[in-house]
């Protein structure tokens, strides 16, 4: 049961004649996933990488038989990218753009899931499983295989505790960033189910901050649905009410989204917290 | 990027929500003639305004004036007023609140209403709220309106008022990107009319690319807030002394609550983002010297951001610098290795992992010199 991506993942970039594009298309290649096509509107018959580029993301389809895209477009840009790789057909579209207005944010998840796509994302730095394929940002050298399955609000945090697990000579089966913009195409509920089911993950870590509620729907599905051992961590704890710490979804406001009501939740789910980044590995041997 | 008041309501008219007349000035004698009973009333962003004296009414230019020149002497929760809403006063029968937010777990807009109007919403119990999630397929729909009339008890004379005020604010948050837009109250006047008392309108600050007309807003931040918001660079005001310098929200949250477990406690944080521009890191670097912490907390996990990328922008920022400000160094990641070198000789004091950075930043900050 794949987490997202695995070895049958074939990649469009979109976006990749980019600076970023073009430098992490090389980078999934380099970690083994499978980039099979790249997108930017008018550049079609190029060559990134020695990876072909196309105009429209149907004709990448069409020509390559890619199942996933990874949006690196500005955040102007960025609802049309997204939308025309759901409308090519893309199964999974993994979104690593940042400051995309909320509003388009809804819509996107919203004709994704009347087309049972799987969105990661925005603000996101994607997905990696190593041995597999990464679709993503995140760091190649950070991640070692394993049995434990990453998700995370948040990007170089998770690298931080990543890189703490791989250390620590633990490995990774998967990690997911979901990003931590107020609405997110996935949230920790949908990926944690994955990794109940996937048997190459024997515990799972979750990654979350103050803001929202995610973290306690996540407990309370912890709860009912997940037998993995887990170990979490939330961010802010310090930060006073009322600042946006950061990510757009990071505020305590109304009173709601504070760090103490998401560790109770997930302490009540029977996860172990762990008070900073640093204690997560240590928490993980001790399960 | 929260919008005053008689922004908003400016808002609110030209999407065809009927506001009650008005007009702003900055000083008092910029009052010229009021006809009829007026409200006199402070344009701050801080919720809280009436109780301390920042809504006034008024009967004639004299007495509106008088309120407007007590009033932009107000501190208001830390805020002065430099303009005030001078508007026709309403016969209030009834006051309703009806707003439109985000609903993160539902991933759509959400309309809620209720009749405790002229409130705060955070004080109202839950159940005397509506709380009608919008399917974004689906959009605003006449049923929508119906339903909201239905649990207001809105009477039938007003009803397709009210209605029409739900669709009107719905095309609005959709059209002009608000995060949030709220009219509380919105009024029943004693002969019948329905007029928005008050209006909170945010604009969703990642939007402002299709919406030039904000350009020219000010918004009220402080000369550094200011300086961050030209460079790019997430900064937030907190009040220990200890100035950090992270990369990421999560990671930069990670960092203060590292410096809390050891004593320390963060002064000003700068958020770097995703950059892979020495400039930018060298930005950063004189911003957090022009806030003037006593210790500099930089922790870097390098992804987008290459380490080596971090070490050149911090040399070009710590060269010339008069005041030597402590700098506690974390950088880890990609092209960690150059970055280490070419830091070697910079003076700064490194440290390996994170726990270990924020000791060290912790018992820096609490030396006495």
């Amino acid at each position: 049961m794949p987490v997202i991506v695995d070895e049958k993942t074939k990649l469009i970039v979109q976006g990749i004649t980019g600076y970023q594009g073009n430098y992490h298309s090389k980078a999934m290649r380099e970690f083994g996933t499978d980039v099979v096509a790249g997108v930017t509107p008018g550049k079609g018959g190029q060559k990134v990488n020695a990876i072909p580029v196309f105009d429209f993301v149907a004709e990448a389809v069409e020509a390559t038989g890619a199942n996933t895209s990874c949006i690196f477009v500005p955040a102007p840009a960025c609802k049309d990218a997204a939308l025309e790789a759901i409308d090519a057909g893309v199964k999974t579209v993994v979104i690593i753009t940042e400051h995309l207005p909320v509003l388009d944010a809804i819509h996107i998840v919203a004709v994704a899931r009347g087309r049972g796509v799987t969105v990661i994302g925005p603000n996101c730095p994607g997905v990696a499983s190593p041995g597999k394929a990464k679709v993503g940002i995140l760091p190649t050298k950070i991640f070692r295989k394993g049995d434990v399955g990453v998700v995370s609000k948040s990007g170089t945090l998770t690298y931080e505790i990543v890189n703490a697990i791989t250390e620590s000579r633990m490995g990774q089966s998967t990690c997911v960033g979901i990003g931590g913009d107020r609405v997110s195409g996935t949230s920790f509920v949908e990926v944690l189910a994955l990794f109940e089911k996937d048997r190459q993950t024997k515990r799972i870590v979750l990654v979350g901050e103050i803001g929202g509620t995610a973290e306690e729907e996540a407990a309370e599905y912890i709860k009912k649905n997940v037998s993995k051992p887990m170990v979490a961590y939330i961010a802010g704890r310090t930060a006073p009410p009322g600042k946006r710490m950061g990510h757009a979804g990071a505020i305590i406001a109304r009173g709601r989204g504070t760090a103490e009501s998401k560790v109770k939740a997930l302490e009540a789910a029977g996860a172990r917290v762990a008070k900073l980044p640093t204690e997560v590995p240590t928490l993980l041997e001790e399960l | 990027m929260k919008l005053f008041e008689y922004y908003a309501k400016g808002i609110l008219a030209r999407h065809g929500i009927p506001v009650p007349e008005g007009f702003v000035v900055s000083s008092p004698d910029q009052i010229r003639s009021v006809r009829g009973p007026v409200m006199v009333k402070a344009q701050v962003l801080m919720g809280g305004r009436g109780k301390a004296g920042g809504i006034r009414p008024a009967d004639s230019v004299e007495d509106a004036r008088k309120a407007a020149s007590a009033i932009l002497d107000l501190n208001i929760s830390g805020y002065i007023a430099k303009e005030v809403l001078v508007e026709r006063r309403l016969d209030v029968a009834k006051e309703l609140y009806l707003g439109m937010t985000i609903d993160r777990s539902r991933k759509c807009l959400l309309m809620m209403a209720s009749a405790s109007g002229g409130m705060d919403i955070e004080s109202v119990p839950e159940g005397e709220i509506l709380m009608l999630p919008i399917d974004p397929l689906i959009g605003y729909q006449d049923y929508i309106g119906r339903k909201v009339v239905g649990f207001l008890g809105v009477a039938k004379e007003r009803a397709a008022h009210v209605e029409d005020i739900c669709r009107r604010l719905c095309e609005l948050v959709l059209r002009e990107d608000a995060e949030l837009a709220e009219i509380n109250p919105l009024v029943i006047t004693k002969d019948g009319r329905v007029v928005a008392g008050d209006a909170k309108i945010t604009i969703d600050s990642d939007a402002l690319f299709r919406h030039r007309e904000y350009d020219s807003l000010k918004e009220d931040l402080t000369p550094l807030e200011e300086k961050a918001k030209r460079l790019d660079i997430a900064f937030v005001q907190l009040d220990g002394n200890i100035g950090v310098i992270a990369n990421g929200a999560g990671l930069t949250m990670a960092t203060l609550d590292s410096l809390n477990t050891y004593g320390g406690k963060a002064g000003v944080f700068l958020d770097l983002g995703g950059t892979d521009d020495p400039e930018k890191v060298k930005n950063a670097m004189l911003l957090m010297h022009e806030a003037n912490p006593k210790v500099i907390l930089l922790n870097i996990f390098g992804g987008i951001t290459k380490c080596d990328t971090v070490a050149k922008g911090v040399l070009e920022a710590i060269e010339g610098q008069r005041a030597k400000i402590p700098i506690v160094a974390r950088i880890k990641g990609v092209n960690e290795e150059i970055a280490r070198t070419m830091l070697k000789d910079a003076g700064l004091i490194p440290a390996s992992g994170l726990s270990e950075a924020a000791e060290l930043a912790s018992k820096e900050s609490a030396r006495v010199v």
